[in-house]
C-alpha cells in the first residue's frame, strides 16, 4: 500500500470536527473511541457484581421525570439502600437516567454528558416518551425513540413511572448487569457513525466537536 | 376601573371594552398606540406590572393578535391591552423601553410566531429552538405532526383508543343514552 493510500485511511480514521471552527480545532481531540473488551471469565463475573453494588447515577433532570428521582433520592424511597448515589459530574457518574421527554436542546447536552462519562456507563429510560414519544409524539420538538441517539439499557414505561416503578427499573438493571447484558458503551463505539449521523439529523447547529473525550 | 376607561376613551379608541370579570378587562387599540397607551397605564393608572405578552394566529383573518397583560397592585385589576399586526409582515414596536424584562418575551415570540420587534436587544437570539429551518413553529400552517413524522423515528405499534368510546365498551356496556329533552324554543 502506498504511503498516500495510508494517510487517507488514517485520516479517515480520525473525528473531522466540523463543528467546530478551524482555530478552535486543534484544541479538541479527533480521536475515535475505541471498544473495551471483557476482563477473563471469573474476573469479569467478580467485577460485575461490584458495578451492581455501586450505581452512581448522574445528576442531570433531561425533563419532567428527573421530578420522580427527588422522592427517590431522600428518605421515603431512599435509594442509598439499593447503592445507588447521586454525582454532580459526568466525570464519577454510571448511570444515565433520562427523564421523560428529550427535546432537542436538551438531547445535544444529553449526547455530550453521555458521551464524558467513564465506561461502563448505564442508560434508564424513564417514561413513555423515550419509548415512542408519548403524549408527545407529534411535537416539533420532542425526539420520538431515544435508542436512536445513545443506546438504552432499561425502559420504565409510564407516564409518570412511580418511584417503585423506577427501583424495579434500578434493579432490572441490577439483574442485567451482573448477566453482562450491559453492553450499550461498546454498542455506541461500534454503531458509532449510525448515532452520529441520526444526531446530526436533528441538531441542526453541531458546534461541539464529534466525540466529547 | 369604569373612571379609568372613561379617561382612556376620551384620549384614544379602545373599543371594544369585554369585561370578562370583575378584575379582568380588554380594552384593543390600533397597532400606532400601543406605546401611547401603555406608557400613559403604566405611569398616571398604577399599572406598573406586565405580567405577560403573548401572541394569538388567527391564520383565516391574515392577523395576529398580540396581548400585553398589565396589572395594577392599587386596585387589584388585570388589563389585557389587545393589538392586532399584519401576519404577512409581522412587525411590532418593542417595549423594551417601558419594561425592561419585555425584551424576553419579544425574543420568544419572534422565535415561535417570527413576529420581529426591530431594536429590542438579542431579540434574533434562539430560545428554545436551536438552528431551526423551517416556518416558526407555533404558526398555525406549521404541520407539527407531518414535521415530527419527517424527522424523528417512529416505533410502530402505537395504537390510540378514543376514551368516551373505550370507557363505552369496556365498562358500560349497557349504557342507554339519555333521552333528549324537548324544548319549546327548538
Amino acid at each position: 500500500m502506498e504511503k498516500k493510500d495510508i494517510n487517507e485511511i488514517e485520516k479517515k480514521m480520525k473525528l473531522a470536527n466540523e463543528g467546530l471552527p478551524e482555530k478552535e480545532r486543534i484544541l479538541f481531540s479527533d480521536v475515535r473511541p475505541s471498544t473495551v473488551g471483557p476482563l477473563n471469565k471469573h474476573l469479569e463475573q467478580f467485577v460485575n457484581w461490584v458495578r451492581a453494588r455501586s450505581l452512581w447515577l448522574l445528576a442531570f433532570g433531561t425533563g419532567c421525570g428527573a421530578m420522580e428521582l427527588r422522592p427517590l433520592m431522600t428518605s421515603r424511597f431512599d435509594m442509598s439502600r439499593f447503592g445507588i448515589a447521586p454525582r454532580p459530574t459526568p466525570r464519577q457518574a454510571s448511570v444515565f437516567v433520562i427523564g421523560g421527554y428529550a427535546s432537542i436542546k436538551t438531547i445535544k447536552r444529553i449526547v455530550r454528558s453521555y458521551e464524558q462519562m467513564q465506561g461502563p456507563k448505564f442508560v434508564l429510560a424513564l417514561g413513555s416518551c423515550t419509548i415512542n414519544g408519548g403524549m408527545y409524539y407529534d411535537s416539533y420538538n420532542t425526539i420520538n425513540r431515544l435508542d436512536y441517539y445513545i443506546p438504552v439499557d432499561v425502559y420504565i414505561a409510564g407516564c409518570m413511572p412511580r418511584p417503585e416503578a423506577l427501583i424495579a427499573g434500578f434493579n432490572r438493571l441490577k439483574e442485567k448487569i451482573q448477566a453482562g447484558e450491559c453492553d450499550g458503551m461498546n454498542k455506541y463505539v461500534e454503531n458509532f457513525d449510525w448515532y452520529k449521523k441520526n444526531q446530526k439529523q436533528i441538531i441542526k447547529d453541531w458546534n461541539m466537536p464529534d466525540y466529547n473525550w | 376601573m369604569e373612571q379609568i376607561l372613561k379617561r382612556i376613551k376620551e384620549k384614544i379608541e379602545i373599543e371594544p371594552v369585554t369585561k370578562q370579570k370583575s378584575d379582568l378587562y380588554f380594552i384593543t387599540v390600533a397597532k400606532e398606540h400601543i406605546e401611547l397607551i401603555l406608557s400613559y397605564l403604566k405611569d398616571y393608572e398604577g399599572f406598573t406590572h406586565l405580567a405577560f405578552l403573548q401572541a394569538v394566529d388567527y391564520l383565516e383573518d391574515n392577523k395576529f393578535q398580540l396581548t400585553y397583560m398589565l396589572y395594577n397592585y392599587n386596585i387589584k385589576v388585570n388589563l389585557g391591552i389587545k393589538v392586532f399586526i399584519n401576519r404577512e409582515k409581522s412587525e411590532m414596536t418593542s417595549i423594551h423601553k417601558l419594561w425592561s424584562h419585555a425584551w424576553q418575551y419579544q425574543r420568544e415570540l419572534h422565535e415561535l410566531f417570527g413576529i420581529d420587534f426591530p431594536d429590542s436587544p438579542r431579540v434574533h437570539e434562539s430560545f428554545v429552538l436551536e438552528g431551526w429551518e423551517e416556518i416558526p413553529p407555533m404558526r398555525r400552517d406549521f404541520d407539527t405532526l407531518e414535521y415530527s413524522e419527517r424527522t424523528y423515528y417512529k416505533r410502530p405499534g402505537r395504537s390510540t383508543n378514543d376514551p368516551q368510546k373505550y370507557m363505552k365498551e369496556k365498562l358500560y356496556k349497557n349504557y342507554v343514552e339519555a333521552p333528549k329533552i324537548r324544548r319549546d324554543n327548538d
